[in-house]
């Protein structure tokens, strides 16, 4: 392959009409063609009135050529000279024709707006949220209902595939940590109570804190990772898809085909999860604290029995099952909210991760000042 | 690109490496990409077998068929997203498959693909969707690329909305959008998947003719998937036609001469829109 001659040009005035003459491979990527045709024109232009073109030595081209000779049009237009293409290849020629001189008025792309501006339609926006997830939680409420009575169109293969999903699907991961969780109350336990002899209160500990705040609370987690996720980015995919337009002109509600099934699975599977999580906390913590303590296994079980009523169950498992319902219907409207571009669908499912875990800690909180208060 | 020799003398321009290689003494002319015995299968599921076709350089090939017979698998299984079962793939005589990654990659350059639904990148504006090739596969400055970005822009007239995101344009618009970023980097073969799907008929129409008009400005070679009758009788030169049934292609030619001479009743009914297995025209 021979070296190629780069671009050139030279302007060759004669009285009112300039040459140009073109020279060389005029490639675009080359990155050697021109793209300032202001310095092709003398300026001022004095008495240059057209300009024409002597190919002779032009090699290969393509857009680059083009790119340089629409400038120059635009310039020659700009400063009334005129643009004789005679002498350019007839296929620039026709390229040429396709391009306007005067640059189109631009359609205004989404501008950013002013900070107060976005404060307040931020704020506007979220008491709308509120007032949306109400409203949404109540027709969940009449569309279960309904779903009882077998009056709702939501398919009930939906519903178990959701149920398995919710389910069975996570035990492993809520089976690792919440025998992680208990392990290491179990750690923490024998190291701080051994120094007040309190050994076998390590029972009390572990059993406690994870049946009252950590497995609710880690469970709910993890499900708001995985499925709360799943959920958000599932459904704005559908969005995305005109998924959710064609059941809607279809008319088949979008609550029962979709939501409905979500939210009764991961409802109903949190409770179930958190009883499950309790049994492999205990046991985890069991495990550690029979092989650092004196304490035989039968007297540690006892001890674990005697220190938690079955209250204590309750308020975790009404915990829980608020925690399931918050989740799923918050992933749900923010898969329902979500845009129609594939970053919109990532975005969907990282606010559903964020709001489930912030929403189960905040709920957390509210449901210990309410213990609090009645002293449960 | 495009050699430039009429009205130069020959002698005075370096050959193009690319181009002297097709144009090599190779029997068939100048051919620029060719298929021979192509199968295609998705596991035990076979879509097409034995395509053998070649596609003169410059010229505007079809890919004709009804729908379901695998057109679009064909495009894919040239522009490298699907590997075939057999056959080849030459592109300016080499075997596309053969190579290795790096190889097909900068076969891969040498093309430019418009998608179905323009494909484009949504969280880039239609401007930067355009220069993203430039800047990943070139060593262009900013303002180089902006001098090209927007001439590909204008030239499918889309310099207007340069700035406005994919979401925002209408499905003409998006095609043309999608249009100008395959003319990114120049590509020698341009191929097209249903170009006017979609389209209403005056937009399609001119879309079209901006085919035609790029064609003969930058002499680009297209290779095009359609069954849209009338886009196929005003731009195609040259094609072939699959069959879903027998799982090949039945016939070879340009859209027009095959309405006109073919006899085999498959095509007769595509191309004069009948019921398969009607009497008459």
């Amino acid at each position: 392959m021979t070296d190629p001659r780069p671009p050139e040009y030279a302007l060759l005035q004669d009285g009112t009409r300039a040459t140009v003459l073109l020279h060389g491979e005029w490639i675009g990527q080359s990155g050697q063609t021109p793209h300032h045709a202001e310095a092709v024109l003398p300026d001022p232009a004095g008495d240059l009135r057209s300009i024409g073109f002597d190919t002779g030595g032009l090699g290969r081209w393509d857009s680059g050529l083009i790119a340089f000779l629409w400038q120059l049009r635009r310039r020659a237009s700009e400063r009334h000279i005129e643009f004789d293409a005679s002498g350019l290849p007839e296929p620039s020629r026709r390229l040429l024709s396709l391009l306007d001189d005067a640059p189109p008025e631009p359609l205004p792309a989404r501008r950013r707006s002013a900070l107060l501006a976005r404060l307040g339609a931020a704020s506007i926006a979220s008491l709308t949220g509120t007032g949306e997830l109400s409203s949404l939680l109540g027709s969940l409420t009449l569309r279960a209902a309904a779903a009882s009575l077998g009056r709702a169109k939501m398919r009930i293969g939906d519903l178990f595939d959701n149920l398995y999903d919710a389910g069975p699907a996570a035990l492993l991961i809520v089976t690792v940590v919440n025998v992680l969780v208990g392990a290491i109350l179990a750690f923490v336990g024998v190291v701080q109570l051994r120094r007040l002899a309190a050994d076998s209160f390590v029972a009390n500990l572990v059993g406690l804190a994870l049946v009252r705040e950590m497995v609710p609370v880690m469970t709910a987690i993890i499900m708001a990772g995985r499925t709360g996720g799943a959920y958000a980015a599932r459904i704005a995919t559908m969005q995305g898809n005109e998924e959710i337009d064609a059941l809607a002109a279809t008319g088949i509600p979008v609550g029962d085909y979709i939501v409905l099934p979500a939210v009764l699975s991961l409802t109903a599977m949190m409770p179930v999860l958190y009883l499950y999580g309790c049994v492999v906390g205990i046991l985890g913590g069991f495990v550690v604290a029979i092989s650092m303590l004196d304490l035989t296994p039968l007297a540690y079980l006892q001890q674990t029995r005697a220190s938690l009523p079955a209250s204590e169950f309750a308020f975790g498992f009404a915990k829980s099952l608020a925690f399931g319902l918050m989740i799923a219907v918050t992933s749900c409207r923010i898969g329902m909210k979500a845009g129609r571009s594939a970053a919109d669908v990532g975005s969907a499912a990282t606010s559903a991760v964020v709001v489930g875990i912030v929403g189960t800690i905040a709920l957390d909180a509210v449901f210990a000042v309410m213990a609090n208060a009645i002293a449960y | 690109m495009r050699s430039h020799t009429d009205a130069v003398a020959d002698a005075d321009i370096p050959g193009d490496a690319q181009a002297s290689k097709v144009e090599a003494p190779d029997a068939a002319g100048d051919v620029i990409l060719q298929v021979q015995g192509l199968g295609l299968a998705f596991g035990p599921r076979v879509i097409q077998r034995d395509l053998d076709f070649s596609v003169r350089r410059g010229s505007i090939f079809a890919v004709m068929g009804g729908s379901g017979c695998g057109k679009s698998t064909v495009l894919k299984s040239i522009v490298g997203l699907l590997r075939p079962a057999a056959g080849r793939v030459l592109v300016g005589g080499e075997d596309y498959w053969r190579g290795d990654e790096a190889r097909r990659e900068a076969i891969g350059r040498r093309f430019g693909v418009l998608f179905q639904n323009g494909a484009l990148w949504s969280s880039l504006s239609v401007a930067e969707n355009v220069a993203l090739p430039l800047r990943m596969f070139t060593r262009l400055d900013n303002a180089a690329i902006d001098s090209l970005v927007r001439l590909k822009l204008a030239l499918v007239g889309m310099e207007h909305a340069a700035a406005l995101s994919p979401s925002e344009l209408s499905g003409g618009m998006r095609k043309r959008a999608g249009l100008a970023r395959a003319l990114a980097l120049d590509p020698e073969i341009l191929f097209f998947d249903e170009p006017s799907a979609g389209l209403d008929p005056v937009t399609s129409r001119r879309l079209d003719d901006l085919i035609l008009q790029l064609r003969d400005g930058f002499g680009q070679t297209i290779v095009l998937v359609s069954h849209e009758l009338p886009s196929l009788f005003s731009i195609a030169d040259d094609g072939v036609f699959l069959d879903a049934t027998t799982r090949t292609a039945i016939a070879h030619g340009a859209p027009a001469t095959l309405r006109d001479t073919s006899t085999n009743p498959q095509v007769q009914a595509f191309m004069h829109r009948e019921r398969v297995g009607q009497e008459g025209a």
